[in-house]
């Protein structure tokens, strides 16, 4: 074999190996479009990171209130840049046993000088009392439109599972409040509050 | 490392078609050894404007109290800083000493890729530009940090997409650079040059290159996902429609933890190469240094969100990465204890190269262990974000990474340019590199400890003493690295003429080559027993 010959050769190998060695940029490149929604499946399973199933849960019948128990559930609210309500809860905590279904309010605003339509993003701390959170009834499940001026109490029921884990007393639930127009609310609103971000 | 001989020999080296000369030369230049200059070059020139911020940093930090620049500039300054100090210094200077040492190391005529090899050099150019232009743009550079995190990174302005698009062109660049590299060690090395008997720099950058091609495109993902977030519509990062921005971190961090090692592995391979030249025995434990560093690079894929210990995370989750962070110490330490174990009773003489080598081992040690203090879950959750983290990463990164670059150049320079450096200025560089590194980020490891956060311009009067000190180290240090540019300039210009072998310990095939090592070498194929 000559000179050129082995070159051509070589160049061969050297162009095979480097088209395999690009399958593994493109396996990369996939498993970092591939995290995102495995982590939005592992946290839905495992109730992580406070992305619990907040959807409407209708009331157990059968599910026992633990009278022995106390569990702490603080309120809190936030309104997110791009609406300008301002928005609290009506009370900042109650003490209810687990299985009791409760029902708390917030209190809306709207201190701006339009209408405008708004959408509530739930969230639970700590994140393992998420998968134990339900809500029967809540104002996060449908977007809200306050007139300028015009106040709104927005209900919350909700319970706290019996079997929630022993070393949690408190549970504290949290709402974002999204400007429903601009087109992260209206992301928000194609979700129907149904993935709440988590809080530290 | 094995003994070579170099059976042919390129005396013809400044062969009949020439040398390109002029502007043209560099620009299309498809020559590993001017590539790796150009390179090297690049490198020192962003290290020294990166380090210029790091000026502004500790110019501010002074004294409590803001005196010159204000907290949004202090932001970007200390983001930029670190971007350009990982992606621009630290980066391509490795890949300047795999595209210089690499081919000669193996018996390879030139990159397997030579034209690829001339892109990934120029694609750096237009990204160091997007990223310095970036700090004249309305609202300025980057300012939430080189980490980029959600949501302020979707919030930025026009400055985050020129990082962005930045960080994709070197992204390119470090993947067509690491197929090269990868491509070059495995079809091109001298016949009788098994694996096993690579030098442990080829060893290591082999592995540096697969880290490279697995971890950078998951940095473009993450990359790409915060630029569809920002200006097509999605919510990846936003809490608002359904994402979420810890999903980033998990990501980035994905990317980022290889990145650290992709920033170490190439300075452990530059130590193996000069430890055993100046303690005059060959390395200590060859193959369980092979093994090492591969356990490293695997380990270093399921660690990420040791980063994350207080960003939320199940208490199984904190562990697992905790216990496997630790792990990673006992590759490390069997590299330690090799380096050591060469220097035993070998008969050292300490060359500035050695002397930078002894100091990273020493010093990157340190460093190692602070890093396993912050590993510690409840540890950790009290030093995140404090000036500790910033006195354990500077120790790994520039008391490990670029003083084994700067022991490097001094090593190999002799060879590039065919003069023997000035010995006595090599160690004035050196002592005062080693000096004022330490006395700016000893007292860090203090200061954070009592809870000195990091990236704040201004902080509590208890700190004060501290960060005088440690300002006064930084710009010791600053000014000890012109001192480093004036002694490789003094060095290209001329000198003592240095031999073939240039140290009396040294072994490989590079030292079987003319010094300076001619423009074409190993056309012939060297023979290796």
């Amino acid at each position: 074999m000559n000179l050129d010959d082995k070159k051509s050769v070589l160049s061969a190998t050297n162009n095979r190996l480097a088209w395999k060695l690009s399958l593994i940029v493109l396996a990369g490149l996939l498993f970092a479009f591939a995290i995102a929604p495995l982590y939005d499946l592992l946290c839905k399973e495992l109730g992580l990171n406070g992305r619990a199933d907040s959807t409407m849960t209708a009331s157990d019948k059968h599910m026992k209130i633990d009278k022995t128990r106390w569990v702490t559930v603080i309120f809190t609210g936030n309104t997110m840049p791009g609406l300008a309500w301002s928005f609290s809860p009506a009370q900042t905590s109650l003490r209810v046993h687990p299985g009791e279904i409760t029902l708390t309010s917030y209190m809306a605003k709207n201190n701006g000088a339009d209408s405008e339509l708004g959408v509530a993003v739930p969230s639970v701390t700590p994140e393992l009392a998420a998968l134990y959170f339900k809500k029967i009834e809540c104002f996060c499940f449908k977007q809200q439109t306050l007139k300028s001026g015009e106040s709104k109490k927005m209900p919350v029921l909700f319970y706290v599972k019996p079997d929630l884990p022993a070393d949690v007393n408190t549970v504290t639930l949290n709402y974002a409040f999204y400007n429903g127009v601009t087109s992260l609310g209206q992301a928000a609103l194609t979700q129907a509050g149904e993935t709440p971000i988590k809080v530290n | 490392m094995s003994t070579t001989t170099a059976t042919h020999h390129d005396d013809h080296a400044h062969d009949s078609h020439g040398h390109p000369t002029g502007l043209m030369r560099w620009v299309k230049s498809t020559n590993h050894k001017d590539i790796g200059t150009m390179y090297l070059w690049f490198s020192f020139a962003m290290f020294l404007f990166a380090g210029a911020m790091a000026m502004g940093i500790r110019a501010e930090l002074f004294q409590p109290g803001l005196q010159f620049v204000q907290p949004e500039t202090f932001n970007q300054l200390t983001t930029l800083h670190g971007l350009i100090m990982i992606f621009g210094a630290i980066m391509p200077a490795f890949v300047g000493f795999a595209n210089w040492q690499v081919p000669l190391m193996i018996g390879a005529p030139d990159m397997a890729f030579p034209r690829l090899n001339n892109m990934s050099f120029w694609l750096l150019i237009p990204a160091a530009i997007l990223l310095i232009a970036s700090i004249f743009v309305p609202g300025g550079a980057v300012a939430g940090g080189w980490t980029m995190y959600p949501p302020l990174s979707v919030q930025g302005g026009m400055s985050v997409d020129m990082s962005v698009f930045a960080l994709h062109i070197l992204g390119v660049s470090s993947i067509v650079g690491s197929i090269n590299i990868i491509t070059t060690i495995f079809n091109m090395r001298a016949p009788g040059m098994t694996l096993m008997k690579m030098p442990m720099f080829v060893w290591t950058w082999l592995i540096t290159a697969y880290l490279l091609i697995a971890a950078m495109p998951v940095l473009a993902g993450a990359l790409t996902m915060l630029i569809t977030d920002r200006h097509f519509g999605t919510h990846f990062f936003n809490a608002a429609g359904g994402g979420d921005p810890v999903l980033f971190q998990h990501v980035f961090w994905f990317f980022g933890h290889p990145e650290v090692y992709i920033m170490i592995l190439p300075a452990f391979g530059i130590l193996s190469t000069i430890i055993p030249t100046f303690a005059r025995k060959p390395l200590f434990g060859y193959a369980s240094m092979v093994y090492a560093t591969a356990a490293i690079a695997v380990l270093s894929f399921v660690v990420w969100a040791h980063h994350m210990f207080t960003t939320g995370m199940p208490v199984a989750g904190q562990l697992f990465f905790m216990y496997s962070t630790m792990l990673i110490s006992v590759p490390t330490g069997v590299k330690v204890f090799n380096w050591l174990a060469t220097m035993w009773k070998g008969s050292m003489t300490f060359e500035t190269p050695m002397l930078f080598s002894i100091a990273v081992v020493f010093l990157f040690t340190i460093g190692g262990f602070s890093g396993l203090v912050c590993a510690i879950l409840p540890v950790d959750i009290q030093l995140q974000d404090t000036y500790y983290v910033v006195a354990h990463f500077h120790y790994v990164l520039f008391s490990g990474a670029a003083m084994a670059i700067m022991g490097g150049v001094y090593y190999w320079l002799p060879k590039w340019t065919g003069h023997m450096y000035d010995e006595k200025l090599g160690k004035w560089h050196f002592w005062l590199t080693t000096i004022a590194f330490n006395v700016t980020f000893f007292p860090m490891h203090f200061t954070g400890l009592a809870g000195m956060p990091r990236r704040i311009p201004d902080y509590s009067q208890q700190f004060a003493e501290f960060n005088m000190i440690s300002s006064l180290g930084a710009f010791a240090l600053g000014l000890s690295q012109l001192l480093f540019l004036y002694v490789v300039i003094k060095c290209i210009r001329g000198g003592e003429k240095a031999t073939n072998q240039v140290w009396e310990g040294a072994h490989g095939l590079e030292w079987t080559v003319a010094s300076p090592a001619p423009f074409h070498t190993f056309e012939t194929p060297p023979q290796v027993k």
